[in-house]
This record gives C-alpha cells, structure tokens and sequence, in this order.
C-alpha cells in the first residue's frame, strides 16, 4: 500500500493551540507544540486529532 | 511478497519501518490492533484472512496485545517477526534471565520470589542495594533501587497492597556499580548490527527517561555476548541492554523484542529500519530458521 500522509495545521484538542502537521499519516503521534500533550491524528480527510491513549502497565518494547 | 505490519501506534519507528518496505518494493497492509478481531475457533476463515502474508511484522506497544496475537499467527504456521517465543521470553523479566543465565550469557545476580518475606531475605543476601523490577514493564517504569532494609520493607508492603498479582512475583537485582552509562546493542538473526551508550547521571538510563545516546563501538567481546543472548531468547531482531561491571566486564541486563531505534539511528550511522526489513522479508521467503543463520 501507498502510505498516505498529509500536511496541515490542527487545534490541539487539549489546548487549543495550533499544531502544525507535517506529512503525516493516520493513527500517527504528533505532540502539541505548545502544551506537550502526545496527539493522534484519527482523521486525514478532514484532520482530525485525539489525545492519545494514555501508557499502559504492559506498553513498552 | 507481501507484508502485514501489526501496529498499535504510529510512531517515528513505525513509519521509518513503512518507508523501508516501500523503498524494497514490499506490498504492505497496516494492521491496527485496536481493531483485531481473531475468530480462534473458526479455523478456515482466520487463515484466509491472514494466510496472503509472508510475513507479519509485530509493532504492538502493548505486549500482551502482541503476544496473543503472535500466539495465534504463529500456531497456525503463518511467520512473524518477531516469533510468539522470542516475544514470550522478552517480554517477560524472569524469562529473559532464567533464558540467558540458562545458556551461560554473563547477567547481573538475580533472585526471585513469591512472598515479601522471601523476596526480604532474597535482598539481604544481595546486599544492598539492589533493584527490583516488575517482571513485565518498559521504559524504566515501576523500578525500585532499594538501599537498605528500612526501604525494602516499604517497597515490598506496597507492592504486595497496591500491586496486581504479577506484582507479588518478586524480581531482585544486585545493583550493578557500573559507568553512568549502559549499552544498548542491536542484534539482527546472528549478528550485531551497531550498538549505543546511553549516558545518564541518573542510574535508570532508558532514553525513554533523557538518557542520552552516542555511539558505542561493537567489540568482537560486545558481538559475542549480544549473539550468544539473542540466540538465548530465540532470535529475530532484538535490542539488548548490557551493562559494564568493573570486575567482571559486560553483562546482559534485558533483552527488549519490539526494539525502539528512533534515537540510535544518527548516532551509528546504521540504518536499523532497514536491517529489520531485510530481515523481515528473509523470513518471509526463507523462514525464521534461514533467517538467523
């Protein structure tokens, strides 16, 4: 598959702030430029962003 | 050949992996495992879903996420990367040293446990300190450097109050005096492919926690000991953190199975995405087997 990716500025849902996005691509983990928050982009037409899913007790390498 | 990347997140590792499959002319399908249903008991309808890959590339964050997964595919022939028993063994503590110690591969000194009483007297035959750690866990999450028997104690209430029941499955460390630094190596099927140091004022030198990376050369004695413990946990491609003790020279501390590489890339000079999609597709066309020879 091609990996299709996007460039755009978003509103940080936590925040508000703007963040801007560059060639990214869905389910993919942006942080917030302004309030640090880890963001996943759920949506490239139109961008959509969501706080990210908080760590787990199992997450890791 | 076609390729199925399990993912839970995309991160920097996750998309340089992609670009390395396009760059090798690899079809692959990105399979989020937030959205996994497995029908186990319907047998035919399972492997046709899966049955049109080569191989499958495991990238969960979650490790019982991937290790189910990993079960599953890998009982039903399909090839994954890593195996269901490298995941098995990585990403279990107390595996990962009974394995190396198992095979002879030089480890820090460790006890385990099962009650707080038990896990008290492991401690003060160590000598403090020492370290415990959850059997599963990342990043340095959750460790516990533990300098006499006042804090031992402590510790191993909390644990045994507030802890699920993997929790109360005690595993104790020596604390090894080492540099402030430790090395984290890669290893791709029989080889080490570049290594890191990872230096850090603080003793947990994860680069998760701000350890910072520069690039540590692969000594013939570095090589033996990361193959001899990659071949201990059964293989594939792996990331080993090994710690330098002043007497008695390199030691394996954790042996990680959905390596990170975001930060060790620049440093080597190594492209780390790349060796795991050779390796990949190899065990796609050859088998895990071919693969690690």
């Amino acid at each position: 598959m091609a990996v299709q990716t996007i460039s755009a500025v978003a509103e940080c849902p936590e925040c508000f702030g703007d963040v801007e996005l560059s060639d990214v691509m869905q389910n993919e983990i942006v942080q917030c430029g302004e309030c640090g928050i880890d963001l996943e982009v759920v949506g490239l037409d139109p961008v959509a962003m969501e706080m990210a899913p908080e760590e787990d007790e199992d997450w890791g390498e | 050949m076609r390729v199925g990347i399990l993912y839970s997140r995309v991160r920097a590792e996750e998309k340089l992996l992609f670009e390395e499959f396009q760059q090798r002319g690899a079809e692959f399908d990105l399979i989020d495992d937030r959205k996994l249903v497995f029908d186990i008991s319907g047998g035919e309808d399972l492997m046709a879903t899966y049955d049109d890959y080569d191989v499958i590339v495991e990238r969960c964050i979650h490790h019982g996420r991937a290790l189910v997964s990993l079960r599953i595919l890998n009982d039903r022939e399909i090839p994954t990367v890593n195996s269901v028993q490298v995941a098995d063994v990585c990403g279990d503590k107390m595996q990962t040293t009974s394995a190396l110690t198992a095979a002879g591969v030089p480890s820090p000194r460790t006890m385990v446990a099962f009650t707080a009483e038990s896990a008290l007297e492991a401690m003060e035959e160590l000598g403090y300190p020492v370290v415990m750690k959850p059997s599963i866990g990342s990043w340095g999450r959750l460790l516990s450097k533990i300098n006499d028997r006042e804090a031992a104690e402590t510790v191993l209430e909390h644990k045994e109050v507030l802890g699920t029941y993997h929790h109360s499955i005690f595993y104790i460390q020596e604390y090894v005096e080492k540099p402030q630094r430790d090395i984290r190596a890669f290893t791709v099927g029989s080889e080490t492919i570049c290594a890191i140091y990872r230096d850090s004022p603080h003793w947990i030198t994860n680069t998760a926690r701000g350890g910072q990376a520069s690039v540590c050369p692969v000594t013939p004695e570095l090589n033996d000991i990361c193959v001899r413990a990659a071949k201990a946990v059964g293989g594939g491609c792996v990331a080993i953190d090994v710690l330098e003790d002043p007497d008695r020279g390199l030691l394996v501390n954790e042996v990680n199975y959905t390596m990170e590489f975001r930060n060790s890339v620049q440093p080597t000079g190594v492209n780390i995405p790349g060796r795991i999609a050779d390796f990949a597709l190899r065990v796609g066309r050859d088998g895990w087997q071919a693969a690690n020879n």
